[in-house]
């Protein structure tokens, strides 16, 4: 139960003020998409296009949707039943594929098989970027659902593919519908795997209309589309998810099925999950290693790639410090007081959820252009699209970090003396510190993978690991690529690993 | 008698559910109180109230005679009341020491007088030796003995513990129970106990008050509680009872029932029937047909190893239970006879 006291000042201020600050771009969007009249917005969205245009979308977000639930539940399963061991090692190998940045598996698809480059390519790519989203939350809802009933099923006479059918799914059927839902949001939003696959979705024709330059309100309208579109995924996920929460068991004896298994089951399982591994992660790793060492006609340019990896650390520390200091009043709010402060914040940062990178830089651009022009371009504006990109990631997992330690605590701190800021910063935030930290560090890792907000408001000159790959990439020059690749990968593939995986550690025990 | 804490007419509601009914209660200080009542009848809501982590629908709540809450209205807030915790759980604050954790209440932690308090404190609880240590070091019952600590640190006027052994098992429970009223006697505290263990409640407390259904039902030290239960509910709920019926006979203050035709009562009851509440320590055996005895068939029995329990039908078919030493017990299936002891209750409903 939260307490019904009075949230510091202190803490709303800077919170209100952060929260409506991340809605201004949007105000932004509006303000271009309707420069020329309704009519004209009416003009745009309805041309055969357009219509082609979502329905590209709508195929491609029901297709990778399906595929990563079928994948995703497939390796929950083989992470939480299966007789594979470890299962630490196959939960990493499992996610290395979501830390890939999508362009850069994109890109190793095409240069590996060119003819696959348009929807099959992206469909590809997005699927095994996507079902992590899935198998994670699977193999908790598999973890904490009894598998006392799964004998009981066996013991009614079901066949074991009849029990997992029947009970297991149906026991997870919560956590899959949120994973898909995550699944569909990334597919909206997400611009490098079809931009490298030039397959024409919102995103990569909203980013060409940008480009061309001679229609920027056609760039805000389908950016609107695309926001509302995602907005509208965005609230069915958090309802879905609300329902979930309360689905959880109590703590019961878990793991311990012995299903039978043969040895062609056996043989099965091992092929499938070699198969996706090597598929997902293999693929992106032996194609930058290939480009690097294999395929190099001219020199590596070693000063290139080495100014290009500073700069995108200083981007990212920039980001990170930023995005966690504004998320912090945030994320303590929401976590720890009731009230109507509190909602309008979590709604904010729903809404800012459903931003997807593109619209949040197109947005940012207007801003620049419109009445920041002096920073228009300049680091501060790229920081900002950023800061707000990752914000309501960094919010959602402080927010849990917080809630995570009992409110007991905090309670013990007042009746001992302490006021209520004195004891956010004596008990609260040093408590939940490893998750604040581990929020920073993500915001800075995605902060090095990120391109569309990079590729449209670095300064003039200023290249970064993302970008340098992206620009190789496009033209083919694939032997310039491998250096910057295999840096991507060693400096924000494997981080990420060991951040899933001790992540994922805490929550097993 | 000066009060450390005074409750008067509260009231509470979450959502539109009563979960307090205009309860009173009155702290002596240097005194323990136990509330005790089954789960779910708003002991820790209370708790919450007087620690001031919400503030009660309708009533006061004064701490050493100031007023620090009244009427939905926070007066003093949690940190200005003196009224320190020990939640069910201890709650320590992992990122610190056990020295860090008892000195979190103290004024110029790192002074002198400080250290000294904490040490004096970690003394008392028997951890001295344990201040440098990490909460994660200790036993469920040594972290226990550290939340006592920080509590007791900075001389509250008040200290609350809710259900403070809850989570430790038998053995252990047992022995922490008494080194914290040592403890509390020992600083001469002021403690209010939350507890659904009213065997916990009748040993320590100083005087018990019992809570059922939001109500304050009856607040009086153990022995007064234990022979002078209010109502039926109270009396079943402090101590073991069988119930049978009865009625009320002379002035008042006898019962004839299936027992006896003349049972002293002690408390008075208007002429008519009655609910006749008997302890199953009230009850004596002796040979079948002894003078002033009833007889009674034997159809059960329990050994608890120090003691038993034997239960037995009476001529009228009710249930009788019957506590005696482990090595008195009778067969089952035997008949014997019964006498009573002492003064039994009966309630009208």
């Amino acid at each position: 139960m939260s307490s019904r006291t009075r949230a510091p000042f202190a803490l709303v201020a800077p919170a209100l003020v952060a929260s409506v600050l991340s809605l201004v771009p949007v105000w932004y969007l509006f303000q271009t998409a309707f420069t020329s009249g309704f009519a004209a917005v009416v003009d745009e969205l309805f041309q055969s296009r357009t219509l082609q245009l979502v329905l590209r979308s709508l195929l491609l977000m029901v297709t990778v949707t399906s595929a990563s639930v079928v994948i995703g539940v497939f390796a929950a399963w083989v992470v939480a039943r299966s007789p594979l061991r470890p299962r630490l090692l196959l939960i990493i190998a499992f996610s290395l594929s979501l830390a890939i940045p999508s362009y850069l598996a994109a890109f190793a698809w095409v240069s590996w098989i060119p003819g696959i480059s348009g929807f099959l390519g992206a469909f590809i790519v997005l699927t095994f970027v996507c079902y992590p989203f899935v198998m994670l939350p699977v193999i908790a809802s598999m973890d904490i659902s009894d598998p006392m009933s799964e004998k009981v099923a066996l013991s009614l006479g079901r066949t074991p593919f009849g029990v997992f059918r029947t009970v297991t799914l149906g026991q997870s059927r919560p956590a899959i519908t949120g994973g898909a839902l995550l699944v569909a949001l990334y597919v909206l939003s997400d611009f490098g795997a079809v931009a490298a696959m030039r397959y024409e979705v919102f995103t990569w024709v909203i980013y060409g209309a940008y480009r061309a330059g001679f229609n920027p309100s056609r760039a805000a309208i389908l950016s609107t589309v695309l926001l509302m579109a995602a907005l509208v995924l965005t609230l069915i996920e958090a309802r879905v998810r609300s329902t979930r929460d309360t689905f959880r068991l109590g703590s019961g004896v878990r793991r311990a099925t012995n299903i039978q298994f043969g040895i062609p089951a056996r043989i099965a399982t091992i092929t499938g999950a070699v198969l996706l591994v090597a598929l997902g992660a293999g693929v992106p790793i032996w194609r930058a290693i290939y480009w690097t060492g294999f395929d190099s006609s001219n020199q590596v340019q070693w000063d290139v790639v080495i100014s290009s990896i500073a700069t995108s650390f200083g981007i990212g520390i920039v980001t990170s410090v930023v995005t966690a200091l504004v998320a912090l009043p945030i994320a303590l709010l929401s976590a720890r007081y009731r009230g109507r402060a509190s909602q309008i914040l979590e709604g904010s940062t729903y809404v800012a959820h459903a931003l997807p990178g593109i619209v949040i830089a197109i947005s940012i651009v207007y801003l620049g252009i419109r009445t920041l022009r002096p920073l228009y371009q300049e680091m501060p504006l790229l920081i900002l699209a950023q800061v707000l990109i990752f914000l309501p990631l960094a919010v959602a997992s402080m927010r849990s970090a917080i809630a995570m330690s009992t409110q007991s605590l905090e309670h013990v701190a007042r009746s001992l003396g302490a006021g209520s800021m004195m004891t956010l910063l004596r008990v609260t935030i040093p408590l939940a510190l490893p998750g604040i930290m581990a929020a920073g560090a993500l915001s800075m890792l995605s902060s090095v993978k990120e391109l569309p907000a990079t590729l449209l408001l670095r300064p003039t000159g200023t290249e970064t690991l993302a970008t340098q790959i992206w620009k190789f990439s496009s033209v083919s020059d694939y032997a310039s690529v491998g250096p910057f690749a295999l840096a991507m990968i060693l400096l924000a593939v494997v981080p990420v690993a060991v951040l899933t995986a001790t992540t994922r550690h805490g929550v097993a025990r | 008698m000066t009060l450390s804490l005074s409750i008067r007419d509260v009231s509470h509601h979450y959502g539109d559910r009563l979960v307090l009914d205009s309860v009173n209660l009155d702290v002596p200080q240097r005194s323990i109180t136990a509330i005790i009542g089954p789960s779910g009848v708003g002991k820790t809501t209370l708790l919450r109230l007087i620690g001031g982590f919400e503030a009660p629908d309708k009533g006061r709540i004064e701490v050493e005679g100031e007023v620090v809450a009244e009427n939905s209205r926070l007066i003093i807030p949690p940190q200005s009341r003196g009224v320190t915790i020990v939640p069910q759980d201890g709650a320590l604050f992992s990122h610190l020491t056990v020295g860090g954790n008892v000195a979190f209440g103290l004024k110029n932690r790192r002074s002198t007088a400080a250290r000294a308090r904490v040490t004096e404190v970690l003394e008392i609880v028997g951890l001295a030796q344990y201040e440098k240590h990490r909460p994660s070091q200790l036993s469920g019952g040594m972290q226990q003995r550290v939340a006592l600590a920080r509590a007791l640190a900075p001389h509250p006027r008040v200290v609350l513990l809710d259900e403070p052994f809850a989570a430790l098992d038998a053995g252990l429970r047992e022995q922490v129970r008494d080194e914290t009223v040592r403890a509390l006697r020992a600083t001469n505290a002021t403690a209010i106990w939350v507890t659904h263990d009213q065997e916990e409640a009748l040993s320590t407390a100083d005087q018990v008050a019992v809570m059922l259904g939001g109500r304050m039902q009856q607040i009086a030290n153990p022995a007064t509680l234990y022979q002078y239960p209010i109502s039926q509910h109270v009396a079943e709920f402090v101590g073991d009872v069988f119930v049978i019926a009865g009625t009320s006979v002379g002035a008042g203050n006898h019962v004839q029932c299936a027992l006896g035709d003349a049972v002293p009562i002690a408390n008075a009851c208007p002429a008519g029937p009655v609910n006749i509440v008997v302890r199953p320590e009230q009850l004596t055996i002796v040979p079948e047909g002894a003078v002033g005895s009833v007889p009674v068939q034997i159809v059960g029995s329990k050994f608890f190893g120090h003691d038993g329990v034997i239960e037995g039908t009476l001529s009228t078919g009710e249930r009788v239970v019957i506590r005696l030493q482990a090595d008195q017990l009778p067969q089952v299936g035997s008949r014997v006879g019964v006498t009573t002891r002492g003064m039994l209750l009966a309630y009208t409903d």
